[in-house]
């Protein structure tokens, strides 16, 4: 028994454990709304894309969330210049974008290799986080979720019909600026907890796994953000015993979530809809 | 409150590819109106909704709504928006009531939290569609016309003078369609003004007051009775729509010269029977009703 209550004697296994579940219930937060939008893959992208800001702040020695904030921004406003001066399509344009950011941020660290470890910004180091830095993750999300918490409605309406978002009186452009700079600053978070390749997961699979339970939005974000929440405290309290990656033990608790919702969900599960076409069938 | 109108005025829009979409656009629509707006896809209808809900700045030209900017007037919550089927995205997950209360937004507060009139105005609208039955469905499980009904319903809760409906007529069954109709005349009776992009041209001279044909400019505007012609039609539509005539020894065994036109893109037919092509008399023709 007392066994399993080792990893709270430790206080970086205290602390990995709060802030990795706040960064998961804000980047499950940002995912309800993403995944709706067919832009799972933006998240991915800001997450490589920040990689050279990261290495470039340390090596400036200023706030790594400056740095990432920054090279984020410029990705954005790169994403955006080439969409409009191009036929290229979105994914197109998003591929080349990122992935130039994330070389060149490799790069960067490979030139300086006691600037920073590659690996964890790569995969993260949840368990060897700062002070400093846990401070800035905590405020990060705190912040966002805040936000998020008094502007969901908007958001939503947004997403759902930025016409009638305009007709309503909300100003949909200056929502969707502020839903990018949320996102940007979690990805900057999450970069932390998990690393650059495990991001995604984070901004997409709690959604994805919630929208499978339920067909009510205010529903969808209290199950993704418990989720998303429960996967991380969980994925780094796990991780001390497996000795393994704390990243990757969060994502894959995540996927098994998804995967017991994939099969087991009440209405669209694939138990429940093979029920469904023999019910019709019969 | 100001009386509903929307009047343009010498609207050009041109996009940043150098496309001239609107030229030179002039019209007046006052309260108590049902205005359809009739043009070939790509004549500048969506274009025209666009700049009317502000998401496209004319190059020149201005547009007031009630005697307001545009921006001021959304801002007032006076402008209602039911969108084309195809723009909405039916795997969101909301469910029928939802999407009715998204309409009461512009009345609540900053939390958008709902009170009790908020749920007493959802319920009335969904009552006034025939949609109460459905409130607890999520919206992508529903028919072509109940899915029109619940953005009716958004319309109604939202209780704006002015309503922009986008191709409702598109994909839906004639019962709904009747619905729709009587609800909009309604609502007329009401001093409510609305705007109706339409490409069902059998159904205008039944319900519109008023219609503006364009195509890519201002073709005619005014009274259904005496802008809703063959000649202003085959203007705006030119060699798009089907035309048949029938005449003579076709139509008549005596010497009657009147002649039946029919102007028809693919539900409802537009028929003028007259002389000389019948000028603005005009009934519409249902070919599922006549079959039956």
């Amino acid at each position: 028994m007392s066994e399993l209550l080792v990893p709270f004697q430790y206080d970086y296994m205290v602390k990995a454990m709060w802030v990795s579940g706040l960064v998961g219930a804000t980047c499950a937060f940002l995912s309800a709304y993403l995944m709706l939008k067919g832009w799972s893959l933006m998240g991915d992208a800001l997450a490589h894309s920040i990689v050279p800001g990261v290495a470039g702040a340390y090596l400036l020695k200023i706030p790594f969330a400056a740095g990432a904030f920054f090279a984020g921004l410029l990705a954005a406003i790169g994403m955006w210049f080439v969409r409009q001066r191009s036929k290229l399509r979105e994914d197109a344009v998003i591929g080349i974008v990122f992935t130039s950011f994330f070389a060149f941020g490799l790069l960067l660290v490979s030139i300086n290799p006691t600037a920073v470890n590659v690996q964890s910004i790569v995969l993260g180091n949840i368990l060897g986080i700062t002070d400093g830095d846990a401070a800035q993750v905590a405020v990060i999300s705190v912040i966002s979720l805040s936000v998020l918490a008094l502007k969901w409605k908007d958001l939503m309406v947004t997403f759902f019909d930025e016409t009638h978002a305009r007709t309503s009186g909300l100003n949909p452009t200056a929502l969707k600026i502020l839903f990018f700079t949320l996102l940007s600053a979690c990805t900057v978070a999450a970069l932390q907890t998990v690393g650059a390749c495990l991001v995604i997961a984070m901004v997409v699979t709690p959604g994805a796994t919630a929208y499978l339970l339920t067909d009510r939005f205010g529903r969808l974000l209290v199950f993704s953000v418990a989720i998303g929440a429960a996967t991380s405290i969980i994925g780094t309290y796990i991780s001390y015993f497996l000795d393994g990656a704390t990243g990757g033990v969060i994502v894959v608790l995540q996927t098994l979530v998804f995967l017991a919702a994939f099969v087991f969900a009440p209405k669209h599960g694939l138990l429940a809809s093979h029920r469904a076409a023999r019910t019709e069938a019969s | 409150m100001n009386a509903p109108s929307i009047a343009a005025e010498n609207v050009t829009v041109t996009y940043s590819n150098g496309h001239v979409a609107l030229k030179d656009v002039t019209f007046t629509l006052g309260a108590g109106t049902i205005c359809g707006l009739v043009g070939v896809n790509g004549s500048g209808k969506s274009t025209l909704f666009k700049t009317i809900m502000g998401f496209v700045r004319p190059t020149t030209g201005t547009v007031r709504i009630a005697g307001l900017p545009v921006d001021d007037a959304l801002k007032r919550n006076l402008v209602a928006y039911v969108p084309q089927s195809e723009d909405v995205d039916w795997n969101f997950p909301v469910l029928v009531e939802d999407v009715v209360m998204m309409g009461r937004y512009g009345h609540m507060g900053f939390l958008r939290i709902a009170g009790a009139t908020d749920h007493r105005k959802v319920d009335e609208a969904l009552e006034r569609v025939g949609m109460t039955a459905f409130r607890t469905r999520q919206i992508g499980e529903l028919s072509g016309g109940q899915k029109k009904r619940v953005f009716l319903a958004r319309a109604l809760a939202q209780e704006s003078s002015i309503i922009l409906l986008d191709e409702p007529f598109t994909g839906v069954d004639v019962k709904t369609e009747t619905a729709i109709v009587d609800l909009l005349r309604d609502l007329r009776a009401k001093n409510h003004l609305m705007l109706v992009s339409t490409h069902n041209l059998g159904s205008v001279p039944d319900f519109c007051d008023q219609v503006v044909l364009i195509n890519r400019t201002l073709l005619a505007a005014g009274p259904t009775a005496t802008t809703f012609t063959q000649a202003n039609l085959e203007k705006a539509f030119g060699g798009v729509l089907r035309h048949f005539k029938l005449a003579g020894r076709d139509l008549h065994a005596d010497d009657d010269r009147r002649s039946v036109t029919v102007l028809t893109d693919d539900e409802r037919a537009l028929v003028f029977y007259g002389e000389n092509g019948g000028g603005g008399a005009n009934r519409n023709a249902d070919p599922e009703d006549d079959a039956k």
